[in-house]
Parts: C-alpha cells; sequence; structure tokens
C-alpha cells in the first residue's frame, strides 16, 4: 500500500479551506481557557480530495463487485437514494424547527412508520433506533418494560438459539437479563423440545432470528410461538434477514411480537462501510404504548369546510421506555428507504424477495457437490456451507475466502453461524445476475478443485491486493490506535 | 419488474429448471401455508422520475436553512461544509462497502478510520478513540456503562447542564442494570454547583459526567470537577462540542477519563436530526472496557504497512453476552465525513471556524442584551447563550418565523425555572446582516408588548 497518512502529508502552513473575513467586531478571547495548539494535520484540498479518493479505490464494494457477505445483505443501493436524501428540504433541515415548518419531513416519517407497519404486520412502529443492534435494544428495554407494566418482576432470563447474531445475547446482558442458550435442532430449527423445557416463568421472552442465520426459514414457527406465549413470555423477532420475506410472509402473523428491521439491509439504504443504519423497531397493538418518544403522528383539524391533515411529534407516552437516541433516529436513511418502497410498492416487494430466494437457492444447488451442506433443504435468502472437506486438506474457510478474492469476489461470512465448522454463509441478494452468479459458482469451483491440486496457492492468497494477510495478533498484542509521528 | 432485479423471465425459468421447481411459489414452502402472500396496503409503485418529485414535494413543504436564517443549536448546528466532503462520502467505494472485516479489500475505510481516532484524539487530549458511536447521546449512555465496568460502581452523578435528551437516553440504556443517576444543579455562571456535586460524589460513584460547553452555553474549568471525582475513585466523563475544541482548552488537558460528544458538527449537515456520529475517546488504562470498534496498524506477511480492526474480544461477535457494548454497526460514513472535514479544515481552518462562532455569538448576545426587555443569563461562553425575552419564548419564535427567521430553543420543558429564556445559537454561518436582523426583529418584538 502506497498511500501516506494525513498526518504524513501534512505540512506547516498549509490550508484546506478559505474562511469568510470577520464582519463584526471582535471580542476579547478568554486567554485563559484557550488550547495551547492544535495538532491537527495541514493540508491543501487538492491534497485532501486525493488522499481520500486514492483510499477509496484501495476498498472492495458493491459498486465495484458481487459482495455475497451472508446474512448482511449487500444488495444494490439505488443512486437516485443519494440524491433525494441531499434536497436542502431534508438535509438542512433542523431537529429542533418548529413542527409547522417540517410538515414534509413529518409526513415521511409518519407514512414509512404506516408502510413499515403493513409489510410487518406490527402496527406500532419506532424509527428512532440507528442500527440493527440498536433496535434490540430498544426492543428487549420494551419488552422488559411491558413485564414490569404487568407486575411481573421475576422474569430474568432471556432464550437465545445458538445460531443467533452475537448482538442478541449482548443486548439482553445490556438489558439487565441473564442468557440461557437454546440448541438447534438437525433440521437447523429451534429445538422446539429443549425450548419447552426451557420455557417458565422466569423466562422474559425468545430472541428469534427468522429466517435463521443459517438461512433457514423456522419450519416450527407457530409451535415456537405458542410455548414461548403459553408461559407468558414474548417472541421478539430479529429482522436482519426480512429480505427473504417481503409480502412473502408477515412476521406479526407468525406471532412475533417485537421486531427490528435493518433499513439498510432489507430496503436498501447503503452500508456506508459500517453504518449510518437504522433499526426500525416494530411492535403488537399491546406494546405500542412502550415506543420511544416521541413517534411521528397525524392529526386531522376540522376547519369550517375542510379537514386539516397536521402531522407532529408524540411526546405524550407516559408509559414509554424514552428516547433512545439524540432525535428521532436517522433522518437521512428513512428518506431513502422511503423512496425505495414508492419505488416498489407491494409488487416489487414481493419481486425483491422471491428473486433473493431464488438467487440463494441457486447458488445452493450449484455448489453443493463442492462443499459440505450441513443442512440439506432449500434455504430462503442465504445458504450456509461448511468448509470442512477442504479443512482436511489443510486449506481452511478463511484461506477459500482470501482466494475469491484474488478471483475477484468480496468473501461470504465466515464463520459465522457458530454452529456450523469452517461457516461459509453466502447471500447473493436480488440483485446480481445469473452471469454473475454463474460468474461466482465457477470460482468457487476452481476453489474446491485447487484446495485439492494447488492447496498452496489458496493457502497464500490474496496476493492482488494492496497488502497481504495482515497481522492482527501484533495488532492486538502492541496496540498502535492513533498516528503518533 | 424493478429495475433494481436484473433477472428476466428467461433467467428465473432456467433457474428454476436448475432447481427441478415448477414455480417460485415452491421456494417458499416451509412457511405455513396459511400465512403466505399477505395482501399489503402499499401505494403503487412509481418511476425513479414520479418519485423524484414526490419527494422534492416533501422537501419542499420544510423551511430549510439555505433560506431562512437559522438561530437554533442544542446539539445540532449549523456549520459551513465544503464541497470536498460530501464528494468523498459519496465515492461509491466508502458508502457501498460493509464494516471493514476483509481487511485486504477494506484498506480505505480501515485508514480512513485509523485517521479519524488520530484527530479525535488531538483534538480532545486523549490516548484512544473508537471508531465512532451513534450520536452524542449514546455516546454519553455508553460512558456511563464503561465507567461502571471500570469503577464497578453503580452511580452516576450527572450534571443538570448536560443536554437533557442525553440524560434521557442516559436513563433509558440504564434502565435494565439498576444505575442509581443524581443530578447536580447549576451555579450563578452556568456552571456545575461544586458545593452540590461533592456532596453527591461518594464511594458508590462510577462517574461525574458533564457537558462543555455545557447545554446553557456556559465554559467551565473542569479542572475542579475532575478533582472532586478523582478523591472520591470517580471518573470524570466529558461531552464536548468539537468545534469548541478548535479554541478551547481539550479535556484531557484538564483530567477527564471519558471525554464523548456530537460529531455532526464536523462534516454534516442537521439532517432533522440524524445521521450524526458519537465521538468516544478515552485514557489508554481503560482500553478494553471500551464499546465499539477499533483500527490499528499492523504489517502484511510483506512487511508493509496496513490496519485492521483489533480488540475484537471486547466486541459482541466474540463475547456475545459478555461484550462490553451491543454495538455492531456504527456511523462509519459519518465518521468519514467527520475525518475529511477534520483534514480540509486542519489545524488553522477549525481554530478559525471556532473563532468566528466565538466573535459572532458575542456581538449577537451583547446586541440582545442592550435591548430593552431582554437580558442574558449566564457567565463565559462559546456560541451559544440563553437569554430572558420579554415576551413568552415560544410568541418570540413565532413572531421571528413570520419573518423568515428561525429562532431559539425553548427552555420551558427541560428548565421550568427557564421558561421565559431561550437558548440561541450563532455560528460562522450567520452573516452580520442575518444577526443585525435578529436583532432588529427582537427589538420590535420587545416594543410590541
Amino acid at each position: 500500500m502506497t498511500e501516506p497518512l494525513l498526518f504524513e502529508l501534512s505540512s506547516p502552513g498549509r490550508v484546506g479551506c478559505r474562511l469568510p473575513e470577520l464582519d463584526v467586531p471582535e471580542t476579547a478571547l478568554p486567554e485563559k481557557s484557550l488550547r495551547r495548539e492544535l495538532p491537527l494535520p495541514e493540508l491543501s484540498e487538492r491534497e485532501v480530495a486525493q488522499h481520500f479518493t486514492r483510499l477509496s479505490q484501495l476498498n472492495f464494494s458493491v459498486d465495484t463487485g458481487f459482495y455475497p457477505l451472508g446474512s448482511c445483505t449487500m444488495k444494490y443501493n439505488p443512486k437516485l437514494h443519494e440524491e433525494v436524501a441531499r434536497f436542502p428540504g431534508f438535509a438542512h433541515i433542523h431537529p429542533w424547527q418548529s413542527e409547522s415548518t417540517v410538515q414534509g419531513a413529518l409526513q415521511l416519517m409518519y407514512e414509512l412508520q404506516e408502510y413499515l407497519a403493513e409489510i410487518t404486520g406490527l402496527p406500532g412502529v419506532s424509527l428512532q433506533p440507528v442500527a440493527g443492534a440498536h433496535g434490540e435494544l430498544t426492543g428487549m428495554l420494551i419488552v422488559r418494560a411491558y413485564h414490569l407494566e404487568h407486575g411481573d418482576e421475576g422474569r430474568t432470563v432471556v432464550l437465545v438459539p445458538d445460531s443467533a447474531h452475537g448482538t442478541n445475547p449482548a443486548t439482553a446482558s445490556m438489558c439487565g437479563y441473564e442468557v440461557v442458550t437454546v440448541s438447534s435442532d438437525p433440521r437447523g430449527n429451534t429445538d422446539v423440545g429443549e425450548l419447552g423445557r426451557l420455557m417458565d416463568e422466569t423466562v422474559a421472552g425468545l430472541m428469534l432470528t427468522n429466517p435463521n442465520t443459517l438461512g433457514l426459514f423456522e419450519e416450527h414457527i407457530l409451535q415456537v410461538t405458542e410455548i414461548v406465549h403459553e408461559a407468558g413470555g414474548l417472541i421478539y423477532c430479529d429482522g436482519a434477514n426480512m429480505n427473504a420475506l417481503l409480502g412473502i410472509a408477515s412476521t406479526g402473523e407468525l406471532g412475533t411480537d417485537v421486531l427490528h428491521l435493518n433499513l439498510h439491509k432489507t430496503f436498501s439504504t447503503p452500508h456506508g462501510g459500517g453504518g449510518p443504519g437504522a433499526g426500525a423497531t416494530a411492535v403488537t397493538e399491546e406494546l405500542t404504548p412502550f415506543l420511544p418518544t416521541p413517534v411521528a403522528a397525524r392529526r386531522e383539524e376540522r376547519e369550517s369546510t375542510a379537514a386539516l391533515t397536521e402531522y407532529y411529534l408524540d411526546y405524550e407516552r407516559p408509559h414509554s421506555i424514552g428516547p433512545v437516541s439524540g432525535f428521532y433516529g436517522n433522518f437521512g436513511v428513512m428518506v431513502k428507504a422511503y423512496a425505495y418502497l414508492r419505488s416498489l410498492g407491494e409488487r416489487g416487494l414481493r419481486e425483491v424477495s422471491e428473486n433473493a430466494v431464488l438467487n440463494a437457492n441457486y447458488l445452493l444447488e450449484q455448489l453443493k457437490g463442492y462443499y459440505h451442506l450441513p443442512y440439506d433443504r432449500p434455504c430462503l435468502h442465504e445458504c450456509v456451507f461448511s468448509g470442512k472437506a477442504q479443512a482436511n486438506l489443510g486449506v481452511h474457510t478463511v484461506d477459500i475466502a482470501k482466494r475469491l478474492i484474488d478471483l475477484g469476489f468480496h468473501p461470504p461470512t465466515v464463520y459465522f453461524p457458530l454452529i456450523v465448522d469452517e461457516a461459509l454463509m453466502i447471500e447473493p441478494t436480488e440483485t446480481e445476475s445469473l452471469e454473475t452468479l454463474d460468474a461466482f459458482v465457477t470460482a468457487m469451483r476452481q476453489i474446491a478443485r485447487e484446495a485439492e491440486s494447488e492447496p498452496e496457492l489458496v493457502r497464500g492468497a490474496p496476493r492482488t491486493t494492496p497488502v497481504t494477510r495482515l497481522d492482527e495478533a501484533t495488532a492486538a498484542r502492541k496496540p498502535n490506535l492513533k498516528w503518533q509521528g | 419488474m424493478s429495475s433494481y432485479i436484473p433477472n428476466t423471465d428467461a433467467d428465473r425459468r432456467e433457474m428454476l429448471e436448475t432447481l427441478g421447481l415448477d414455480s417460485l411459489q415452491e421456494l417458499f414452502e416451509a412457511i405455513p401455508p396459511e400465512k403466505r402472500y399477505p395482501h399489503l396496503d402499499l401505494p403503487p409503485p412509481l418511476s425513479e422520475m414520479e418519485v423524484k418529485e414526490l419527494l422534492r414535494g416533501l422537501a419542499e413543504k420544510n423551511a430549510d436553512l439555505d433560506h431562512h436564517p437559522c438561530f437554533l443549536g442544542a446539539g445540532a448546528y449549523h456549520h459551513f461544509v465544503p464541497a470536498v466532503v460530501d464528494h468523498i462520502i459519496s465515492r461509491g467505494e466508502f458508502y457501498t462497502a460493509y464494516t471493514p472485516y476483509q481487511p485486504e479489500v477494506s484498506q480505505g475505510t480501515l485508514t480512513t478510520i485509523y485517521e479519524f481516532q488520530t484527530m479525535v484524539c488531538q483534538l480532545t487530549g486523549m490516548d484512544v478513540a473508537n471508531a465512532s458511536m451513534y450520536d452524542g447521546a449514546t455516546g454519553v449512555a455508553e460512558a456511563g456503562l464503561m465507567a461502571a465496568r471500570v469503577t464497578r460502581r453503580y452511580g452516576l452523578v450527572v450534571a443538570s447542564t448536560l443536554h437533557p435528551r442525553y440524560r434521557q437516553v442516559l436513563r433509558t440504556y440504564t434502565q435494565g442494570m439498576g444505575m442509581d443517576i443524581q443530578e447536580v444543579g447549576y451555579g450563578e455562571d452556568g456552571g456545575v454547583d461544586l458545593r452540590q456535586a461533592d456532596q453527591l460524589l461518594g464511594a458508590g460513584t462510577a462517574a461525574l459526567m458533564v457537558q462543555y460547553p455545557n447545554f446553557l452555553g456556559s465554559l467551565e474549568d473542569l479542572q475542579p470537577l475532575s478533582e472532586l471525582a478523582n478523591r472520591v475513585g470517580a471518573l470524570l466523563a466529558v461531552c464536548v462540542d468539537p468545534v469548541a475544541l478548535g479554541l478551547f482548552r481539550p479535556p484531557g488537558e484538564q483530567g477527564a477519563d471519558i471525554v464523548v460528544g456530537e460529531g455532526q458538527s464536523l462534516g454534516s449537515p442537521p439532517s432533522y436530526g440524524g445521521p450524526y456520529v458519537g465521538l468516544f475517546a478515552c485514557r489508554q488504562k481503560y482500553l478494553r472496557q471500551m464499546p465499539g470498534r477499533l483500527v490499528g496498524m499492523t504489517t502484511d506477511t510483506d512487511g508493509r504497512r496496513g490496519f485492521v480492526l483489533t480488540f475484537q474480544p471486547r466486541e459482541q461477535h466474540i463475547r456475545r453476552e459478555k461484550a462490553t457494548s451491543n454495538i455492531c454497526t456504527n456511523e462509519a460514513l459519518v465518521a468519514l465525513a467527520a475525518a475529511t472535514h477534520l483534514a480540509i479544515m486542519g489545524k488553522q481552518g477549525l481554530r478559525q471556524v471556532a473563532e468566528l462562532c466565538y466573535h459572532k455569538a458575542h456581538y449577537a448576545a451583547d446586541g440582545i442584551d442592550a435591548l430593552p426587555g431582554y437580558e442574558r443569563l449566564f457567565g463565559q461562553f462559546f456560541k451559544e447563550f440563553v437569554i430572558r425575552t420579554p415576551v413568552s419564548p415560544a410568541t418570540v419564535n413565532a413572531l421571528l418565523m413570520e419573518r423568515g427567521i428561525i429562532g431559539g430553543y425553548r427552555l420551558e420543558r427541560d428548565y421550568p425555572q427557564l421558561g421565559d429564556c431561550l437558548l440561541l445559537c450563532v455560528t460562522e454561518m450567520n452573516t452580520k446582516e442575518e444577526i443585525d436582523s435578529l436583532l432588529e426583529a427582537l427589538r420590535e418584538i420587545g416594543d410590541s408588548r
């Protein structure tokens, strides 16, 4: 890698941005409170633009290639969204402006809440959480508030399947719950027998991902929700994988009480290299009073002749868990998700899931004979293979992942879910063409062959990247977390 | 078919044939049949042209800051963003990438995070900074939780001059953790009431949490607060305005243990409250208790410099229920905007922005204080200040809006004792002409009483 750091490029006296002259009289500065030095870099605009442009070229991205990262739904992000979110009427409005001056923004939020309620079958929606894990926190605090409201203080445990994302147990723990793990059965479902034995009056609820991280639909979903509900628990659904179910099944009808959606996965807002996301959270009617304050609301004012619609922020929510972020959520992300939903409509959404699931099953079928398939049944939006046959030859999943990079693809999610040895979790999404899928299949088959014939080639990958494999052990042992010259 | 889906009917037929299926419906047989294909009552699909016009219509219903002088702050700020920033974050290589879990193909994102971490440390005077939190409010909440982990104590003493909304988010975040949160009031100059703070701090206190400059605009010396906290073994956590740090002494020089802040002022528009970015920095010795991602420098197999995510055993995907936080996705692209902004502003620019804010805010404050019926409250300030108004703050704001001016933040909801006050903010974006028109409007409003 050849790009120097900002601090190495810096040269005393360079200025990147000229600001206007002061147009008011000066006021004396409080000398005692001033900082002696500000050690920021000094660069001209040209150098800054060049530096970050060059850095961008060291990244793999959806815009530059196939990114089948399981559970992350790396679909194409329409360019229109970037343009509309930057309209001054959206980007340049202040969150404390009076409601009468931001009716367009409030209408957009209100309608987005309504659309998400319709899609999920869960009528109460908060747009405030700004990421998936933030939606989980919101949802589990709602579960907690619900039990406390019913005087049910003995529920101290949350059940989490062994296939769950790490955020699930971490979230339950942040809400003060003890986490108990539920096993998966041989078909990749939650083990219903074990669930029945664990479920009692100490359990606040089950955090379920459906379809789960194996890409499999929970076959006994109605039984699972019944077991939990009968014992007084609630079902939290992690909606990370909702790209499989748009217009196919509504989570609310499957017995879910609380659900978070990742607008940055399912609703095509970009991932930004790790955020900003949006973790809209949807709940049943019964749980709606506990949603974070405020929510966007609408009222009709009757004037003498016509009805006037007015949108506002509803803060009068005495049972609310309270706010979970600084303002109303990632509004700029909401604008993009809204544009996406208005582009697709009901039919378009169903086509998203149908094609995402078709593409995933196509990959599953084409790679079946080449990699071990631990759960051999049709998948939904993603499929999970195991690299254990290759591992026996000394080529591990990490090697397969790195070799894919040399062949022009971003690797799948690896070593997750934890219940699959040497896991390779592949999510193609609906926005990839058959030609791309076929090229990926060719690459994966080639690597399977290479693992037998030329294992060193795979183990030495990647060779085409700005850097080769990096020494993570030293990074942790001798931390260098900032430039010190 | 949507233009975002490349599969043609022929493609789908070919793929179904490979799968030995006749129809797409057969892909969904694991779902209980009676639950399949619910009817969704959604508006009909629109073309790109129609969506754009629809959104433009909604946007134009809002009074934007390009057309209205604005004196609102209170946690979201109208600062200048150089054109370079938006061009960089609009590069698809940045905004359509995921979290940099595969470092060989993510050196762009990883390098910018390392640079961001470095500049947050430079700005705050702290040892280590993470890759970002969601926003200032959740940064404060995570700081409270981290202080509890570090000290193994469950009490927090929080300044009432810490952003009211941040205090609420702190309460939301900690409601399942059995934390004891007490609030300490402010004195005549608007700074923390030191005597009350001393009384509230004790052997059970994990941290004293304050804001710098505080919510009411006051800029106070942090050293005495740090001494009070340290005396009982508690940490000092400070929430900052990063632009103020272009001019004023960093908290790291004044004994702060944890520094958090809202980074929106660094390169992001107000965008009706988000996306923003939380800054999070602390002393080296607390590194292993930090929430969120960290990027470190290392070398590759050929000895070349490179960057990786590090100290991951603190995080949820490894530690699960024992993680320091559940945070996964953060605000990487907004942090990139902040890094680009800090790079372009640099040593001179950020100081100049802060000076412009300071002088203009003081010009406005002095002008208002001299108006009949108005009074500025509290002591030393940076770009925000409190004024007492001769008519109700709601009326003042409404009358300002009639003149096309977006007024201040009404303090009545959070500070009943300041029910007749507005919190105003002046930045480099407010020209003398705008400030003079505000003064003129306030004079008229005062005279009309």
